[in-house]
């Protein structure tokens, strides 16, 4: 199972109040492929612990040589991402921050 | 009173009821540090919350309950049950407090201000003196001296060319357990000005291994465009003070603030110089030059040097105590927003009649579809017949899906009882400890408010009359805590609710001998155990002596009964003497459509509901016992049945050949005697008059699709009359034989 392309699609909110059982998840999840594919199209809520645990997870995969993805944003994760400027970072298909600059 | 205020008061009685429930858990527990957590969020948030409206009688007294919390949290007091008492009745008080403010009052009365007083003293004088002297002082902080930029001198080398503020970030790793985040504050920052640019620094992140997911690893440099002044950008993040590391650079700040910013952060210096010219901080050649300097001379001496009158004084804030009130406020206003934006969508609220009428009408709908689906089988169509047995699918779930929507969940009114339990032992000064179970079961939402009452009442009985005294349990060798039980699960098509405790038990003997007093049985009758106990419910049984002088309860039972038998409900007692008594408490899950199994007896159809109905087999005249026993032996079961012909007393000869609806109910099982077994059929209860009030065996009426009417079976009362005649045949004197399974 350490081939091939896997999908995780995360359904709950992406805060703190999952985030020990999440980070599990997608760390399990990584363990078992080469190319994670994260669903985020149905994440209603993310916060600060959320977002860490997606900034771990493609961290995380870079340092094993493997690539995490995410295929789908939520509107809210989509404006977090923006928020903290971390698109580039992430580097998946979204749509461009609308931040102005100056 | 204004929309705000309103969300505030609503939101405030939960983050209350909240609070009340980890205050409770905390005193079993009191060294759990995530329940004083629970215990001090909500009233931080409250207090907070109360500073947005600008309720100035809430904050005052909240703060002083915080500041309590405040030392709970750090370990200077510990918990005591006379800590938990005196802050369950801050909850209490400030929920008076709401009151007040819903009332639209200014300020509360003379009574309700002289109460929070002496809560707060006692508070004070116990609790938050004890240890250190003079708390209040820290009361009202002080205000860092407000450093204006309007005349720094935008003049000579060494000043940075840039118009922006520079705010430096770094998070420590508690604050999003504290469940303070980041965002809430950036976002805050943002209404102050415009965040021109921001970096996300995640570097302090460990290796996934030692990452702890509910910990903060995040930094942030910011460029920042802003008229406001130093002191209110730091106010911005006055909250997690404590908890975080902030630098602000005003504009134009000197090249060796930024030198010194960079060593001054955790950081690689090389990378975070990059960071600085990416947001446009610094130019490429500023740092260059900047790191060159430092290089050159001894970084102390370095920024001394190179700067004489730093035209800023101190750039590295140093911690300082501001009033939090109002980044608190900011972070509140935002997530009341926020939540209630969520909440919303999650959820409609509409009034229950609109909700009952849906009902009724899904009622007459099934009826009318099962009069369509009957004439479509005469009519013989397949056609017809294949489109109506899909709309009765539809029907059907339609039909769930409209009774689901009264569902709720009971937890919420167990929980009550926590307190409840809490308050009534420590009347009483006995120990006694509530334990709940099945709190996900879910009931009809009218049955959910009208069971509370009941509930209540067996609740006080049982800690007041059946959990005893420590002293005399000891004697009897149990534990000194007295244990109480709430537990709700479904069976059979019911809801049970047990109250149990592990008291005395109903002394039998006084029960009789109080009831031959009253009259209620005649002396020398033969009366089960099961018989004595349900004596209690019998009205007018507790009235007249005090209940204390027998050792079980007494008091309003008969209500209690009567209150339950209005949701067509029963409930039954279990007593064993010296170890405890348990009433179950047995409901209706629906109040109007159920599934039915329709069976029939000479030309009337009767119904059984389908929850309760295990298997139907064919009566076989050589597995029943000689005539006049009404057992039969089911897989080596003892079955007891009763006949339909006989019960409602069918005049002619049934058929050659009879069938036994084996079913359910209250844990026993019976067999009922119909002569045919003709399926499944939905059923819409319609309540007999009250003529027929008193028969028993009959839970209602229904229309068939055929316009007749069905009576449907109350099973429960037909098993008990089943199992009850052979009891009594059992335990009768006369009675010599002993039951014997005849075998196949």
């Amino acid at each position: 199972m350490s081939t091939g392309t896997h999908r995780v699609t995360i359904l709950d909110d992406l805060t703190i109040y999952n985030a020990l059982t999440q980070k599990a998840a997608f760390m399990e999840a990584l363990g078992q492929c080469r190319d994670l594919e994260i669903d985020l199209s149905h994440v209603g809520e993310v916060d600060t612990a959320g977002f860490q645990l997606l900034l771990l997870t493609k961290r995380e995969a870079a340092l094993q040589n493997k690539t995490a993805r995410i295929v789908a944003h939520s509107p809210a994760v989509r404006e977090l991402l923006d928020f903290f400027n971390m698109a580039a970072f992430f580097g998946d298909p979204l749509v461009i921050p609308a931040r102005e600059q100056g | 009173m204004d929309e705000l205020t309103t969300v505030f008061v609503t939101e405030s009685r939960e983050q209350l009821a909240a609070m009340e429930e980890a205050l409770l858990q905390l005193e079993a527990n009191p060294e759990d540090s995530d329940l004083i957590n629970a215990v001090f969020r909500p009233a931080h948030t409250i207090k907070g919350g109360a500073g947005v409206i600008e309720c100035n009688f809430i904050v005052a007294f909240t703060h002083v309950a915080e500041n309590a919390l405040d030392k709970l949290r750090n370990g200077d007091i510990k918990v005591s049950s006379d800590l938990v008492a005196v802050l369950l009745g801050c909850c209490d008080h400030i929920g008076n407090l709401l009151s007040v403010l819903e009332a639209g009052a200014a300020e509360p009365d003379e009574d309700l201000r002289a109460e929070g007083d002496s809560l707060l003293s006692r508070l004070q004088r116990d609790w938050l003196d004890a240890k250190e002297e003079a708390p209040a002082a820290s009361v009202q902080p002080n205000r860092p001296p407000v450093e204006k930029v309007d005349d720094v001198q935008a003049s000579g080398g060494g000043l940075v060319e840039t118009d922006f503020w520079h705010i430096s970030l770094r998070f420590g790793a508690g604050v999003l357990r504290n469940g303070m985040d980041p965002i809430s504050f950036l976002r805050y920052l943002s209404t102050l000005g415009q965040i021109v640019h921001i970096e996300t620094i995640p570097d302090a992140m460990p290796s996934a291994e030692e990452m702890d997911p509910e910990a903060c690893y995040l930094g942030f440099e910011i460029k920042f465009k802003s008229d406001a002044d130093k002191a209110a950008i730091e106010a911005v993040f006055d909250f997690v003070r404590d908890e975080c590391t902030l630098h602000i650079l005003p504009p134009n700040s000197k090249l060796a603030d930024y030198i010194a910013l960079l060593q001054a952060l955790p950081e690689n210096t090389m990378r975070l110089g990059e960071i600085l010219v990416k947001i446009g901080a610094l130019t490429q050649a500023e740092l260059d030059d900047g790191l060159k300097q430092q290089h050159a001379v001894p970084p102390e001496e370095g920024g001394e040097e190179a700067s004489p009158p730093p035209p800023l004084g101190e750039i590295l804030i140093e911690q300082k105590v501001v009033q939090p009130e109002l980044v608190e406020a900011a972070v509140i206003k935002q997530k009341q927003v926020s939540e209630k934006k969520a909440a919303e969508a999650r959820l409609i609220r509409i009034q229950a009649d609109k909700l009952d009428r849906l009902i009724d009408l899904v009622g007459e709908l099934v009826i009318a579809g099962a009069s369509t689906n009957l004439l479509a089988s005469r009519a013989g169509l397949s056609d017809l017949n294949e489109a109506t047995s899909l709309l009765n699918r539809l029907v059907e779930q339609i039909r769930d899906s409209a009774l689901q929507l009264r569902m709720v969940q009971i937890g919420e009114t167990f929980n009550r009882f926590q307190r409840v339990v809490r308050d009534v032992s420590k009347e009483l000064g006995k120990d006694i400890e509530l334990t709940i179970a099945g709190g996900e079961t879910e009931l009809d939402k009218s049955v959910v408010e009208k069971i509370g009452d009941p509930l209540m009442h067996l609740v006080r009985n049982a800690m007041d009359h059946g959990i005893e005294s420590a002293e005399v349990r000891q004697a009897k060798g149990k534990s000194p805590r007295g244990r109480l039980s709430l537990n709700a699960y479904h069976d059979s098509g019911s809801i049970v609710i047990d109250v149990a405790d592990d008291g005395g038990g109903l002394n039998r003997d006084k029960i009789l001998k109080k009831a031959v007093e009253k009259g209620l049985v005649q002396a020398g009758v033969h009366l089960s155990d099961q018989e004595i106990a349900n004596l209690i419910f019998e009205p007018g049984f507790s009235t007249v002596d005090k209940v204390s002088n027998l050792s079980g309860r007494g008091v309003g039972m008969d209500v209690v009964k009567r209150n339950i038998q209005g949701l067509r409900g029963r409930v039954e007692v279990h007593s064993e003497e010296g170890h405890g008594t348990r009433f179950s408490i047995r409901l209706p899950l629906t109040l109007a459509i159920i599934d039915g199994f329709l069976v029939g007896a000479d030309r009337a159809s009767y119904v059984i509901p389908l929850d309760m109905v295990v298997e139907c087999l064919e009566l076989q005249a050589h597995a029943t016992s000689s005539g006049e026993r009404n057992y039969l032996n089911l897989r080596g079961e003892v079955l007891p049945f009763i006949r339909l012909r006989d019960l409602f007393e069918i005049p002619g000869e049934p058929p050659k050949r009879e069938n036994v609806v084996v079913v359910k109910a209250a844990g026993q099982k019976a067999g009922i005697v119909v002569d045919t077994l003709l399926g499944e059929f939905q059923t819409v209860i319609k309540p007999l008059g009250q003529l027929f009030r008193h028969l028993r065996g009959i839970g209602g009426s229904t229309i068939l699709g055929s316009g007749d009417v069905a009576l449907i079976l109350d099973v429960q009362a037909l098993a008990q009359i089943a199992i009850g005649r052979e009891e009594r045949s059992l335990a009768a004197p006369s009675s010599v034989n002993t039951p014997r399974i005849s075998q196949v």
